[in-house]
């Protein structure tokens, strides 16, 4: 397919005049870089990472997009692929319905906890036990961010939102939802990862969750399913600044990232935490060389 | 597309002849969710549409049968689902939605009784929006009228719903089902096959009125003005009725669906006994063919009203008869560019005019055109 898009190419002839960042690079299959997101969101960061896997694998050409009701939804206008707006919830339904009538397509959804954990909890079961050959992303920031920063089921105890002021109290909201590690024990369930973006190196690992994930789907292994924590200062009542470190601290503690199930094997937390720990330390080893593998 | 069809004429429950039906029309993907008296549908289109190349999947819920019908009409499929009225109260959400996403689906209400007229003719959703309502009266008025739905779905991009009941889905009746042509469609410039990713022109397949960066697109006020012309429009080419003996009826009985059989028989008994009764029958609930009833109704003593249950559609025969009252609607679709908040329509001075206008030129009377967000 010649006319694949190649994605971002540096001209290397002459020497840059200025230090170029990955920010300035707009990925290839968004039409616009403009977006109404607020300050220190971390959606647009997982839209860049899941974009660029998507033409890296080279099947931009053959995906269909499912978006959800959040803030995200605003990217429906922006994002250069076949795309499908669902209802609120609904995303995995309507993504099992486009699969099936286009096998060959990669079919995913976009979806927040609100969307997918609350409201459409059964829809992302159902089909992930089904073992529908589609990839569901979570963007997982532990609130309602569209409506102002309201508790939803994937906020921590002690999580303060508009209603919960004094803290989620397990006693009276009742206990959050770890979906990732729901959806792992399922049998249909192939492939199941749960990555962040709240630094450089957590933005290069959750790339290749998206590549494995997508691949997942390609070679017809069944469902996969990447969460991925994203920074809300806005809806956390928290200054923009302090949006990463307080992710990694608060949701991050408990919604522990890395891949929970490859290849049908489910891992266990402590297996998770011991992969965290050596992720770290590759990241610190790559930062002192000067620079990450993405 | 290849129709697959019995023709021959054979012994067969109102279940099959449907699923037969829906394959001739070219219907490639179901979901359903089980509930009498619609299970039997459910249960032919699993074991038939395989065999056509199609899919029939067991959706856990009608909210998710619902929503992947959705999904594959996206792609350009014919695709339907369908359940009983109280499945159907599960899905009103994504039939409102869909409905302004201008996609094609079907839907088969196996009802219990004619409960669920309002919920087929009003809905039970959100929003301005209608479905096409095809009311049989027997096995082989399904088979033409569900080859119908999916060419009307397709020629408005709007739902059609099939009302059927017990009886209709259980009896067994001899019948063929033959192919039903109808005039060509355009073709689904609007679907999404995953092609155009990457190409600056991708699709976008969405309630909201939107389109992609780059691309014209309505905004929501106007997008729900489009879809209010297109009911309009709807409403005046789509209206069915059968009448019969009501010229000079002193008593005309309005039915629908499958008791209307019963009711006709009856109606038929009376005029061989000399007595001069009509009747009339909606064959679309919506459009509800308003003029006919009226017209059939103009000369009679009593419009009689029979149906199964406490009186629904009776609603639309006194709104049929009265239609000459002078009532006129002077509002309309007005919007923020949202969708969330109230447009410039909700203004005193503008009002004022609307109200001015038919004050002065009666229920006739043209309204001054409706205010643009100017916002989009």
């Amino acid at each position: 397919m010649s006319t694949e898009p190649t994605g971002p190419v540096l001209d290397t002839t002459s020497a840059p005049d200025h230090a170029r960042k990955v920010a300035d690079l707009k990925p290839d299959l968004l039409l616009s870089q403009e977006h109404h997101m607020c300050p220190g969101c971390g959606e647009p960061l997982a839209l860049r990472v899941y974009l660029e896997a998507l033409q890296e694998l080279g099947v931009a050409q053959r995906s269909i997009m499912v978006a959800g009701i959040g803030c995200y939804t605003a990217f429906t206008s922006t994002v250069d692929v076949d795309l499908v707006q669902a209802l609120h919830g609904r995303a995995p339904s309507v993504a099992t319905g486009a699969k099936r009538m286009r096998p060959d397509a990669v079919v995913f959804t976009l979806q927040g906890d609100g969307d997918m954990v609350n409201e459409g909890l059964q829809e992302v079961l159902h089909t992930a036990a089904r073992g529908e050959k589609v990839t569901c992303i979570l963007l997982n920031n532990g609130v309602f961010g569209e409506t102002g920063g309201h508790m939803t089921a994937t906020s921590v105890l002690g999580q303060r939102t508009k209603n919960s002021l004094d803290g989620r109290d397990a006693e009276y909201h009742g206990y959050l939802i770890l979906i990732g590690d729901l959806i792992a024990r399922l049998q249909g369930a192939a492939y199941v990862a749960r990555g962040s973006v709240h630094n450089a190196g957590a933005v290069a690992r959750t790339k290749r969750m998206f590549r494995r994930a997508f691949k997942t789907q390609l070679h017809g292994e069944g469902f996969s399913f990447v969460e991925v924590l994203t920074m809300c200062p806005t809806g956390w009542f928290i200054p923009t600044g302090d949006g990463p470190d307080y992710m990694h601290e608060t949701l991050g503690e408990v919604h522990i990232m890395g891949e929970l199930k490859v290849d049908g094997v489910v891992k266990t937390t402590e297996e998770l935490h011991d992969e965290n720990v050596a992720h770290q330390r590759e990241v610190e080893g790559a930062l002192e060389r000067g620079g990450l593998d993405r | 597309m290849t129709a697959v069809a019995t023709t021959e004429r054979r012994l067969m429950e109102g279940s099959e002849a449907i699923a037969d039906a829906a394959i001739a029309a070219g219907c490639r993907f179901f979901a359903g969710y089980p509930m009498t008296p619609f299970t039997e549908l459910l249960e032919y289109l699993a074991e038939k549409l395989p065999a056509v190349g199609g899919v029939c999947i067991n959706a856990e819920s009608e909210l998710e049968a619902v929503g992947m019908a959705w999904g594959a009409l996206a792609t350009g499929a014919r695709a339907a689902t369908g359940s009983t009225g109280q499945g159907l109260s599960l899905m009103q959400e994504s039939f409102s939605e869909i409905t302004l996403a201008e996609l094609p689906l079907v839907v088969f209400n196996m009802a219990r009784g004619q409960q669920d007229y309002f919920q087929a003719t009003r809905g039970g959703g959100h929003g301005d929006y209608r479905h096409i309502v095809l009311a049989p009266l027997d096995i082989a008025e399904a088979v033409e009228l569900t080859q119908l739905a999916f060419h009307l779905a397709d020629r408005w991009r709007n739902p059609v719903l099939v009302y059927g009941d017990y009886l209709l889905a259980h009896t067994h009746e001899a019948v063929s089902v033959e192919p039903v042509s109808f005039p060509a469609l355009p073709p689904k410039d609007w679907a999404v096959d995953g092609s155009r990713g990457g190409s600056g022109d991708s699709r976008l397949v969405t309630p909201l009125g939107l389109g992609k960066h780059g691309h014209e697109a309505p905004g929501i006020e106007r997008h729900l003005r489009t879809i209010t012309a297109k009911l309009t429009d709807i409403e005046r080419e789509e209206q069915r009725v059968e009448t019969a003996f009501c010229d000079d009826a002193e008593t005309v009985v309005v039915a629908f669906g499958t008791p209307a059989k019963f009711v006709r028989y009856v109606v038929n008994q009376l005029r061989d006994e000399g007595e001069k009764v009509g009747f009339v029958r909606p064959i679309t609930l919506w459009p509800y063919p308003s003029e006919a009833v009226a017209e059939a109704t103009a000369g009679a003593r009593t419009d009689a009203v029979f149906e199964l249950c406490a009186g629904q559609m009776i609603d639309d025969v006194r709104l049929a008869v009265l239609r000459r009252a002078k009532i006129v609607g002077i509002g309309g679709i007005s919007t923020d560019g949202s969708g969330f908040g109230v447009g410039p329509l909700l203004d005193a001075e503008v009002i004022r005019d609307r109200v001015v206008a038919v004050h002065r030129g009666g229920a006739g009377a043209e309204l001054p055109p409706l205010p643009v967000n100017e916002r989009g």
